[in-house]
């Protein structure tokens, strides 16, 4: 960790607004890094949970599928999945538009427009699963 | 100096003589250790599974559209190409699994020396292995 020393010097360098802030050159502090590591952790037994799940699904009809998710545990956890899944994948994403798409207007298009694809795609499993399982 | 910025390309070396510093070379000179080439693949595979939650979302939303809806995306799943599709998701899946926990592992501070890292490196490829052949084998004999 960063020295007692350094830490004098390191609020000299910045302004008084940046400081009261504390959320550095991101602009958003460590919040996205930490949600993209908390989803990932939720992710590890959800997708080994999800593997299972669709293994034993291999040649489903729809009435297994609506068997399946008519218990309460797999639609919790679906539904925990789905959540994960798209927030974790508009983490990951955004970080790769942000290296990549130099341009201002258009990296906030980019990532307004992932926003919009991960949040619609994410409802759309969430009313399905909801209209098999209830 | 034909620009400003070559300024900051000279420096004296020992003998008080200007010089131009070297230039460190680009990517495409570099070997390609075990650790960059996993680093990569992280968000090769990252943005693949991003195409794989489409393929997802497809399933779902025809089981809960209707019974031929789903057998059509079953039958999809089923054909080779479904299958290609599949094995490509598994593989991202897995891969990006293992290499994910290994991230975390580093996020904890651990796991930087060269040794190590290059150990962990190669756990992550053989547990990516191991993963998908044991998945696609437990589909296959009870498909």
């Amino acid at each position: 960790m960063a020295g007692s020393n350094n830490a004098p010097h390191r609020d000299m360098m910045r302004s008084p607004l940046g400081r009261a802030r504390g959320l550095g050159s991101a602009r958003a502090g460590a919040a996205h890094w930490w949600a993209q590591r908390l989803t990932a952790v939720a992710l590890v037994p959800l997708t080994l949970w999800f593997v299972c799940g669709v293994l034993r699904l291999h040649g489903a009809q729809q009435h297994d599928m609506v068997a399946w998710l008519s218990q309460p545990l797999p639609l919790v956890l679906m539904l925990a999945l789905i959540v994960a899944t798209f927030h974790h994948l508009q983490l990951g994403l955004q970080v790769v538009i942000e290296d990549y798409v130099h341009a201002d207007g258009c990296r906030m298009a980019s990532i307004l427009a992932l926003r919009a694809a991960c949040v619609l795609l994410a409802l759309a499993c969430i009313i399905s699963v909801l209209k098999l399982g209830l | 100096m034909r620009d400003v910025r070559d300024a900051l390309m000279v420096a004296r070396n020992t003998d008080g003589k200007l010089v131009r510093r070297p230039l460190s070379p680009h990517l495409q000179v570099h070997r390609w250790p075990i650790s960059m080439a996993l680093s990569i693949l992280h968000r090769a595979s990252g943005c693949a599974l991003g195409v794989g939650t489409l393929l997802m979302t497809w399933w779902l939303v025809a089981a809960a559209q209707s019974e031929e809806a789903f057998a059509t995306a079953q039958k999809f799943m089923g054909h080779p190409f479904g299958r290609l599709l599949l094995f490509g998701w598994t593989v991202a899946l897995f891969f990006h699994f293992c290499s994910g926990i290994r991230h975390l592992w580093m996020d904890s501070g651990r796991g930087f020396e060269k040794a190590e890292y290059d150990r962990s490196a190669w756990a992550v490829v053989g547990a990516t292995v191991v993963l998908t052949v044991g998945t696609w084998i437990i589909a296959l004999a009870f498909g």
